[in-house]
């Protein structure tokens, strides 16, 4: 079992960092929310994996460590905050240059040499 | 350990067991002599700063009056301190602020720091009144006085203080405030220039200073200032002395510009005068000088402390005098000769003996009132006759005789004449020079003493001669006069000084003596020389008698001296300095923009490399330990559910240049992950997860609307191919790192079990996870939604300046790339969602209530709520569901903050801290016993915060979609068999 949620996030991470590398901004956003999948798992899966015992208080013996799942919580509504904030972005520079690359396109811009031609 | 700590913490938290506050400090110093008005002494300026803004509109003189007040308020409170401190009691004023850091409000006032305080306050009174005057009309004052206050409370700070922590706060203080000051004609490029300067050499110095503070409380194990004092022997034998004296003794010779950092002190004359009098003669210069003599019990006395401090001392006393004399700029040889003079007083410090520090104590007297006399005269001189150089002047005696007679007072001081009061001290600083050896010669430090002292003369001469004797001249910038008294008066006081200290020097004896005995500690006796006069005929008279007869010769040979000097080729410490920044931005330049050239897919390439580089060094230097855990088994479920995680991922990459389909795949991820999650015993988190993926799926499908419906293929097989073995190696870094955590205990027993014991006891619920988040760690909650919060504004606000902008013709006039269904609002569907609607919001709502002891709660209910909601806006539109919106989505996050934070205030009122449940159950009528707790109001705030953020991203989102088609119909269908009007909806 641990081996396929360790291998399960290692795939998930992998897709994310190639889609992340891509030159338009719906792949780069899609390759986020992968990882954010990776990311919020491995937190999760910090507390170890544990079956059929949620941290909700019975009788029981033995219940799932509840402090790596209050954290995720909260960092899977966050992560929600965070793509629609970068999607709205890209949206808006789509929208305003009629292109949806990430980065500028123009030539090859040295931006050393252009801050120092600003000076 | 600390897992006790936190539980402790945490118990007395919950089991109300009082505060954790000590009141400590009020009794351990009753017997030192406790007093208030050392906290009004230095906080007294920083209030008191406010005040000349406040007052400048009423007026100049009220201005400066109300300025004047404040200092004379300070100066009073600093007085009133004197009877204990004469009768040898050290008066302390102490308030624990962070005693675990060891960074307290410590105050203590001894004689040398009341004597520099004197200084300070009463050299500031005099600057106060003379600034009056000084300021011309366009200037505005308010600010001026604003910045003089600010610098005055730093610089009392300093000397107060008794925590070295917080001596380094208002050290910096200072620094900051002396560039505001600097700069403050900030027309003037000089100004701008000066002031960047002054401010990265005495701010480098500053930090340098740090590390070597630091170092010296880790020896000492305290950073109480008298505690240091008292540990000379630790400090000096430790390891650590050396790096911690060079690193404070930068600090001090760069405030003090002491060689080689004596180069800003002149471009700082770029201040205004009275500036340059308080700051750069008087006070903010002496900084360095009153820290050295500070730490002189713990720090002198040692070979490292003697060679730097003599030897630093001694270049800086020649080079400033020889650089003085050739100087055209009266301030500028006013700002060199301040430079020689501190060299003067810091050679006497290096020597580290007992006479060393008095002379350097006496003279610190005598340079602070003739300097500052001299500073003033030149202000009037330059404030009179619109310049200040001294080859255009000449001859003012007979214009301006009471400014002529001052100065001339003042500068004959400088020069070292009987009868003033610079040459009772520059006769012992020789005596001390004659005792000094350096390179096993008795001679050397007295010779280089000498040429000094014949320089001090020759500028201090002529800064007489060529300035106010000579003939007059008919052609100065502006007819020079004597001006209002209140200009003169000021240095006219300072010059009484000089005659009477210079004139019976016993006078300043007994204070001489107390300050010195503060310095000495308990180190050294206090010498019983006597300040006088007339020693006899001894050495230093003789060297005197050569000094001010060169200084004679000197002036008289002037011009052709100075055409040598200017013949001769010299490095200029602006351009060097200025060499040096330029250089550091280059470097810096190229290092960002090699990593960062703009181009963000470089940037994360560089990034997780560098990740990766990390892991894998971590990896290959770290020691694995044997697997601890067992592998528990899997099921064919799961391991099928493995395989369409495996294989949806796969498809994505595959097939992400298909956007729609990358979509739905992502979707199909997050229902493997929330089913993972339910799996793992996180039922709340799978709710999260799945209601979290319907709304980011609808966002994304907004976004989808607008954006290409595919990626072309761009990049080069090669790049792919690396792209791709990037993501390998991360994915394979981080799948081998998860795996080795879970078959492997952790390393500290987590700090679970304390949650899972007292979630029902402290927190009243059998949730453990929605009581972690509304009531063990609630003040994480309240951040988090605030953050998602702002993320929706953010939202809010970007799509509010698209559709203000060139965006939205484009928007407006965009055709759809494919061709829009017939049925925009389909009839089933609308009745579909009305009919789960309140379905949903009962689900909401129970999930809600049920959230404390099963899972649930704000977080979940929210989304579940904004899911039934968004159904509406899908099904029938945007104009017909904003019709029936009542409260703006802003409004519901700001309430949901408001409600979570008043209910955490609610505790303060029953006594406990910020976010501290309380509970009960109550039984209702027809209902089951149910529980009513203070969390559940923060898990409203909660709910509706998280319900308002979604919606408002949403709603965003589909403003812009609204705008890109033309017509919107009111209609909650299009086709609807009860209406008769049927075209309303085509278009």
């Amino acid at each position: 079992m641990e081996f396929l949620v360790a291998s399960g996030i290692g795939v998930l991470t992998a897709a994310g960092i190639y889609l992340v590398l891509r030159l338009r901004t719906f792949p780069v956003i899609v390759g986020t929310a992968l990882l954010t999948y990776a990311v919020n798992v491995f937190l999760f899966a910090s507390g170890r994996l544990t079956v059929g015992a949620p941290p909700i208080l019975t009788d029981a013996e033995r219940y799932a460590d509840p402090l790596p799942q209050a954290l995720v919580l909260t960092a899977i509504v966050i992560s929600f905050g965070m793509t629609a904030v970068v999607v709205v972005i890209a949206l808006g520079a789509y929208l305003g240059s009629d292109d949806d690359h990430v980065d500028e396109q123009e030539g090859a811009l040295d931006t050393a040499r252009k801050l120092e031609s600003a000076e | 350990m600390a897992k006790e700590d936190f539980a402790q913490q945490n118990v007395a938290r919950h089991l109300r067991v009082g505060r954790n506050f000590r009141t400590k400090g009020s009794n351990d110093n009753a017997n030192l002599g406790w007093s208030l008005s050392l906290f009004i002494v230095v906080l007294m300026p920083f209030l008191g700063a406010l005040l000349p803004g406040v007052l400048y509109p009423a007026g100049r003189r009220t201005c400066a009056l109300g300025t004047l007040s404040v200092t004379l308020i300070a100066l009073i409170g600093l007085i009133s301190n004197f009877p204990a401190l004469l009768a040898g009691e050290t008066v302390t004023a102490r308030i624990e602020w962070m005693p675990a850091l060891g960074l307290n409000a410590t105050f203590f006032l001894d004689p040398l720091g009341a004597f520099f305080a004197t200084l300070i306050l009463g050299i500031g009174l005099l600057i106060i009144a003379y600034g009056r005057y000084y300021l011309s009309s366009s200037d505005n004052m308010g600010e001026f006085y604003t910045y003089l206050l600010l610098f005055q409370g730093a610089m009392v700070g300093i000397v107060l203080s008794d925590n070295i922590l917080m001596l380094l706060v208002f050290w910096e203080l200072t620094s900051l405030s002396s560039f505001l000051l600097i700069g403050y004609w900030r027309h003037l490029a000089e100004g701008r220039q000066g002031a960047r300067m002054a401010l990265t050499v005495t701010g480098m110095g500053g930090l340098a200073m740090i590390g070597g503070m630091l170092i010296l409380g880790q020896i000492a194990g305290s950073y109480d200032l008298t505690v240091i004092l008292e540990n000379r022997d630790a400090i000096q034998e430790s390891d650590l002395y050396l790096p911690a004296l060079i690193l404070i003794l930068l600090g001090c010779f760069t405030k003090s510009a002491q060689f080689p950092f004596h180069f800003w002190l002149p471009h700082a004359m770029a201040a205004p005068t009275p500036v340059s009098a308080y700051l750069h003669s008087a006070t903010m210069v002496k900084a360095g000088i009153f820290l050295m003599a500070r730490m002189w019990p713990v720090l002198s006395g040692s070979e490292a402390w003697f060679w730097l401090v003599t030897g630093a001392g001694l270049i800086t006393v020649v080079l400033g005098a020889v650089i003085s004399f050739f100087k055209h700029d009266l301030k500028a040889i006013l700002a060199f000769s301040t430079v020689s003079h501190l060299g003067l007083i810091t050679m006497l410090l290096g020597t580290g003996t007992a006479f060393g520090a008095m002379t350097a104590i006496f003279h610190i007297l005598n340079h602070a009132t003739f300097k500052a006399a001299l500073f003033m005269s030149a202000g009037i001189v330059d404030h009179e006759a619109h310049t200040r150089d001294i080859r255009r002047l000449g001859g003012l005696r007979h214009l301006m005789p009471v400014t002529a007679t001052i100065a001339t007072l003042a500068a004959l001081s400088m020069a070292g004449i009987p009868l003033f009061n610079g040459f009772v001290s520059k006769e012992m600083w020789l005596e001390e020079a004659l005792h000094t050896e350096f390179f096993a010669s008795p001679y050397f430090v007295a010779a280089i003493c000498t040429i000094g002292a014949l320089f001090s003369a020759a500028y201090s001469f002529r800064f007489i001669f060529h300035t106010f004797f000579g003939d007059t001249r008919r052609d100065y910038p502006s007819h020079p006069h004597d001006p209002n008294p209140g200009m003169w008066l000021p240095p006219a006081f300072l010059v009484c000084l000089v005659l009477i200290i210079g004139m019976a020097p016993f006078l300043a004896e007994p204070l001489v003596k107390f300050v010195t005995a503060a310095v000495l500690g308990n180190t050294a006796e206090v010498p019983t020389y006597h300040l006088a006069i007339w020693h006899g005929f001894k050495p230093p008279l003789y060297l005197s008698g050569i000094a001010v007869a060169g200084g004679i010769l000197l002036v008289l040979l002037h011009a052709p001296l100075q055409r040598l000097w200017d013949a001769t080729p010299r490095p200029e410490a602006k351009s060097i300095f200025e060499g040096l920044i330029a250089g550091c931005v280059w470097v810096a330049r190229r290092i960002t923009c090699g990593l960062h050239d703009g181009s963000f897919t470089r940037f994360a390439a560089i990034l997780m490399v560098a990740i990766v580089a990390g892991g894998a060094h971590a990896y290959f230097t770290g020691n694995a330990t044997a697997a601890t855990r067992d592998m528990q088994p899997a099921s064919v479920v799961a391991i099928a559910t493995w395989a369409m995680l495996i294989a949806a991922t796969g498809f994505l990459v595959a097939a992400h240049r298909k956007r729609l389909a990358a979509l739905i795949l992502i979707g199909i991820i997050g229902l493997i992950v929330s089913v993972a999650f339910a799996f793992f015993s996180a039922p709340d988190l799978a709710m999260t997860q799945i209601s979290v993926e319907v709304v980011t799926i609808v966002l994304m499908l907004l976004a989808l609307n607008f954006l290409p419906k595919e990626t072309p293929v761009e990049s080069s097989a090669l790049r792919r191919l690396r792209d791709g073995a990037i993501g390998c190696v991360g994915g394979l870094g981080a799948g081998a790192l998860c795996y080795y955590l879970l078959v492997r205990e952790s390393v500290a027993p987590p700090i679970s079990d304390y949650h899972l014991e007292n979630s029902y006891a402290g927190g009243g619920g059998t949730n453990v996870v929605n009581v972690i988040l509304v009531d063990f760690r609630g003040f994480d909650t309240f951040g988090e939604i605030i953050v998602l919060g702002i993320a929706a504004l953010v939202i809010y606000a970007l799509t509010e300046a698209l559709l203000r902008g060139p965006v939205r013709a484009r928007l407006l006039n965009r055709t759809p790339e494919s061709p829009l269904a017939g049925d925009r609002h389909p009839l089933m569907m609308v009745v579909l969602t009305r009919v789960i609607m309140p379905v949903l919001l009962m689900i909401g709502i129970y999930i809600f209530l049920r959230g404390h002891n099963l899972p649930g709660g704000g977080f979940i209910a929210g989304l579940v709520v904004a899911v039934a909601v968004v159904q509406q806006y899908m099904a029938s539109g945007y104009a017909w569901a904003t019709q029936r919106q009542r409260y703006p989505y802003h409004g519901i996050v700001g309430a949901g903050v408001l409600i979570a934070g008043l209910t955490g205030i609610g505790a303060w009122f029953t006594g406990y801290e910020f976010l501290t449940s309380s509970f009960t159950y109550i039984k209702l009528p027809l209902l089951d016993e149910f529980e009513v707790a203070s969390a559940m109001g923060f898990d409203l705030g909660v709910f509706l915060a998280v319900l308002g953020a979604v919606m408002l991203s949403l709603e965003s989102f589909s403003r812009l979609a609204r705008r890109a088609h033309t017509t919107d119909s009111l209609h909650a269908m299009d086709i609807d068999p009860s209406r008769d009007d049927q075209t309303e909806g085509d278009h």
